[in-house]
């Protein structure tokens, strides 16, 4: 196979596992998160302003690994630098 | 596709090409400087202001709010950072809703020069509000072993703080983009609406975030009564919980 080939169709499986199974960890805790959030308004719904405010902030930092994911994955795709190696190779 | 808005070269002064992001960046920038102008012109301390005075109103005092009950600190020296840069993210994101227009938040120059900027702060304010020796001491709690944890931590938050902002913003650029290849039209207008709801929300955690990190280096001048104080009330809650 060609260089570029093997690139190409390694970016785009590692990818998808990338986002696949770096997305199962952060949407766990951000249910569990969410579900104790909503445990504890309910239990007591005077502090649902620092509860939501608390809950907001702590699920961006739970979906940040995601976000990495997420980056990681787009710039595999879009802006692998593995095609400016191969790419004078495979052009001449 | 592009990743990027940097990519995307608007034009050229005398040979340095200017991306989309500094465009944008500019008419933000622009937007804000206008507006700020003509809504501080006509300040009166009526009982009946004018809208604009009323939404200023509502914006400082929900942001000095939100500082004093994050810092428990008087709001004063942080609200034009802080502030800043809210107003500065969720504008940004907000004027998706036009077309053509390209987020400067979804470039990551943008948001890394934005984390700098809070990397600088956090030091600015921790000196001035405790001195240089305190300030520094605080990196070696509870032991002179935890240094080095401490200023990787110092550097890694600010580059997820970078990421995160990026991320999102992007996210929804390349979403839209790929909807708008595969189903037009209406769904990728229901995925906006939700970027104005993200958008929105990553502003109000980009300053919650940088002024968590500038009252965690002001807590070196914190009593120690004040931080049993705190351990106590939160290890209480946490027993609450477990019992629960």
């Amino acid at each position: 196979m060609e260089p570029h080939v093997v690139i190409a169709a390694v970016s785009i499986l590692t990818a998808g596992l990338t986002i696949g199974i770096g997305v199962i960890g952060p949407s766990l805790g951000e249910a569990r998160a969410a579900a104790s959030a909503l445990e504890a308004i309910a239990r007591q719904p005077d502090e649902a302003n620092t509860i939501t405010r608390t809950l907001f902030v702590s699920l961006a930092m739970i979906e940040s690994t995601a976000i990495y994911c997420f980056v990681v994955s787009m710039i595999l795709i879009f802006a692998n630098p593995f095609w400016n190696a191969v790419l004078p190779k495979a052009g001449g | 596709m592009e990743i990027t808005p940097d990519t995307h070269i608007v034009f050229t002064v005398a040979g340095i090409a200017v991306s989309a992001t500094v465009v944008w960046t500019w008419v933000v920038m622009a937007l804000l400087v206008a507006l700020s102008i003509a809504m501080t012109r006509n300040l009166t301390s009526d009982f009946a202001p004018s809208r604009w005075q009323n939404f200023l109103e509502a914006l400082i005092g929900e942001t000095r709010r939100q500082i004093a009950e994050v810092s428990h600190h008087d709001p004063g020296p942080y609200l034009p950072f802080i502030g800043t840069l809210f107003v500065f993210i969720a504008t940004s994101n907000l004027l998706i809703v036009f077309p053509g227009y390209e987020p400067p938040t979804a470039s990551l120059s943008t948001t890394a020069a934005l984390a700098l900027s809070v990397l600088v702060a956090v030091p600015i304010y921790g000196i001035a509000e405790s001195g240089l020796w305190r300030y520094l001491k605080n990196y070696m709690e509870p032991t002179v072993f935890m240094l080095p944890f401490n200023v990787i931590g110092e550097v890694s938050r600010t580059i997820a703080l970078a990421v995160r902002l990026y991320g999102n913003a992007m996210s929804g650029v390349v979403l839209a983009g790929i909807l708008i290849s595969i189903a037009p039209f209406l769904f990728p207008v229901v995925l906006k609406l939700l970027d104005l709801l993200i958008g929105f929300i990553q502003a109000y955690i980009f300053s919650v975030l940088a002024m968590v990190y500038i009252a965690s280096a002001l807590r070196a001048r914190r009593g120690n009564a004040v931080a049993s104080a705190d351990a106590e009330a939160s290890s209480a809650t946490k027993q609450g919980n477990q019992g629960a």
